[in-house]
């Protein structure tokens, strides 16, 4: 479209032809600018402070836990904490063996997980492989719509509705046990670990699926053989995460799993965990700064530093799948 | 037909579009094209981008199907046993298993090589070792890449380089022992080397199996093809052996095409 005369020349021309351009002197614009840049950098600024205000709370939080943890491990050796098979800081003669709510954690999580990883990883296949657009429209609100109950809601339905029916089951099972809630834990943390599977698995190239199907594959063949083991960090990460929201979760075992605590590995045992714990002594009549008061921050730090490690890795899996496509 | 307009037919023919039209909901992406594939031989479609070249390839194994929508009219029929691949009643994963297909970008499977290669195997459910350690070498060493990787057999596929991918992916589609190999632009994302290796081999398989293949590459149409079919805009507009497509070709579209007059 360019006549061939076209120069610079002519482009100035046309500039200061403009109307909009041409109604301002150049210094008046210049002015505008400044004005406009310091507006920005007030924008800026207090973007930052909103960033840097979740960091502050965020080490405010780890001050806290660490400076009363150092406090409790001065009174209490950490090779007690970690060895000794009791933990009765209530009593007089006061125990603080942080297995005990451990063992408690990782069973009701691996409880939780028996349920979550297989439920969640058929639904993601489903969805992402078989599902119409049609019915992964409804399905996937709805999967999202579980995970947005209140885990109190959770804990009663184990506790009032699983617990009984299990009891149908295994008649000598205690009316608080760690199975009911770790199965009803499973069914909260579904939907993390399907809908990031998901996601993961839909990342996967279409060309790779034409790949298999142009082979005589099946769908299912596709899904198990092709689709999965390339997804396979994604969907690891997943369950990572899956682990740390189930170690992290509170309200469902303070409710239905009992809060004694009890050195167990049999999940149809009450035990308390870490979490129920904390809620047991933060909610109790111990005084402030007595040593029964200071396990929270020691256990709460425990608790942190498993769910970060899993966080940590969780996000690394996940960051690694997607730098390959 | 397409029989007495062409006199120089190939002698045997493998499979015969009559009549064949597609649909993408409701644009005609094919109009009655009538192509006929001679046994043992190349084929190669040419056309600008869009004439429909890759979905006239993807309609014989039906790769169409899966994705909603998509309509047939007309027929595929394989020789010698004379089955319509596009009737209702066929399997669309029947039809995959005899046809084979190497797609424009190399599209190894996160698995090893001799994983990526026997993938046909074991979709058909054959697990017994030794046919598949041979079935591997046999078709690696047709794919012209078993000196290159027989050491390193379960490494994972993505450490080779683009065209020995492609080749690892002709190997993949060897091994199920096609009667027809599809090739959509085999050699659209590889280098000159690569390139040439690729025509190469596909020069030499046509002694084992019947192959079509879509370029956009007129000089690879002309170096790897006996028979060549221009397409414009969904249309056939004219089916012939290479050297006459490309030395005198008929109609002007064909003659503006390949002088490079437009495309």
């Amino acid at each position: 479209m360019c006549a061939p005369e076209f120069s610079i020349k002519n482009m100035n021309s046309s500039l200061s032809n403009s109307p909009v351009l041409a109604a301002r002197p150049v210094s008046d614009r210049l002015a505008k600018r400044l004005s406009r840049h310091i507006g920005e950098r007030l924008i800026e600024a207090v973007l930052f402070a909103a960033a840097a205000a979740s960091v502050f709370i965020t080490l405010g939080i780890v001050y806290v836990l660490v400076s009363e943890s150092i406090e409790f491990f001065k009174q209490i050796s950490i090779v007690d904490f970690l060895t000794d098979t009791q933990w009765t800081p209530l009593f007089d003669d006061a125990h603080y063996g942080i297995m005990v709510l451990l063992s408690g954690t990782a069973v009701s999580s691996l409880v939780a997980l028996g349920v979550a990883i297989p439920l969640g990883t058929t639904i993601a296949i489903y969805l992402s492989e078989f599902a119409s657009p049609r019915n992964r429209e409804i399905a996937k609100p709805i999967l999202e719509l579980l995970s947005s109950i209140p885990t109190v809601v959770f804990g009663y339905f184990a506790l009032l509705f699983v617990t009984p029916l299990l009891q149908h089951l295994m008649p000598e099972l205690p009316g608080f046990n760690l199975l009911s809630a770790g199965l009803v834990m499973g069914i909260m943390i579904t939907p993390i670990v399907s809908s990031l599977s998901e996601d993961a698995m839909r990342a996967v190239p279409m060309a790779m699926r034409e790949g298999s199907y142009a082979m005589g594959a099946t769908r299912l063949q596709t899904a198990l053989r092709v689709i999965f083991p390339a997804a396979i960090s994604g969907i690891g990460a997943a369950y990572i995460l899956g682990v740390a929201r189930a170690v992290g979760e509170t309200m469902i075992l303070a409710v239905a799993a009992g809060m004694q605590p009890n050195l167990v590995w049999d999940p149809r045992e009450p035990a308390a965990t870490i979490t129920s714990f904390i809620v047991q002594v933060a909610l109790g009549d111990l005084p402030h700064g007595s040593t029964g008061y200071l396990t929270i921050f020691a256990a709460g730090l425990t608790l942190m530093l498993f769910t970060l490690v899993f966080n940590i890795f969780g996000f690394w899996l996940q960051r690694r799948y997607r730098e390959r496509y | 037909m397409i029989r007495e307009k062409l006199p120089q037919l190939p002698h045997r023919i493998k499979a015969e579009t009559h009549h064949l039209s597609f649909y993408y909901g409701h644009t005609r992406a094919l109009k009655d094209i009538n192509l006929v594939l001679g046994d043992n031989q190349v084929t190669a479609l040419i056309g600008p981008s869009g004439c429909g070249k890759s979905t006239l390839l993807r309609s014989f194994n039906r790769m169409h199907d899966l994705y909603a929508g998509n309509r047939y009219e007309g027929e595929i029929v394989l020789y010698p046993d004379n089955t319509n691949l596009l009737d209702p009643g066929v399997d669309p994963i029947e039809v995959r298993m005899r046809l084979s297909m190497v797609f424009q970008k190399p599209n190894p499977f996160p698995k090893s090589i001799y994983e990526n290669v026997i993938y046909g195997q074991r979709v058909r459910g054959i697990k017994k070792r030794s046919v598949l350690d041979d079935k591997c070498e046999e078709a690696l060493t047709n794919a012209a890449l078993w000196n290159e990787v027989k050491d390193r057999l379960h490494d994972m596929a993505f450490a080779l380089s683009g065209g020995q991918q492609q080749r690892l992916c002709i190997a993949r589609a060897l091994a199920t022992d096609p009667e027809i190999l599809l090739f959509d632009e085999p050699t659209a994302s590889l280098d000159p080397i690569a390139t040439a290796s690729i025509e190469e081999l596909i020069h030499e398989l046509k002694q084992k199996v019947t192959i079509l293949i879509v370029t956009h590459n007129m000089q690879q149409a002309a170096r790897v093809s006996d028979y060549t079919a221009y397409m414009y805009l969904g249309e056939m507009i004219e089916f012939g052996p290479t050297d006459e497509i490309f030395i005198k070709p008929k109609d002007k579209r064909t003659e503006d095409y390949i002088t490079g007059r437009f495309g």
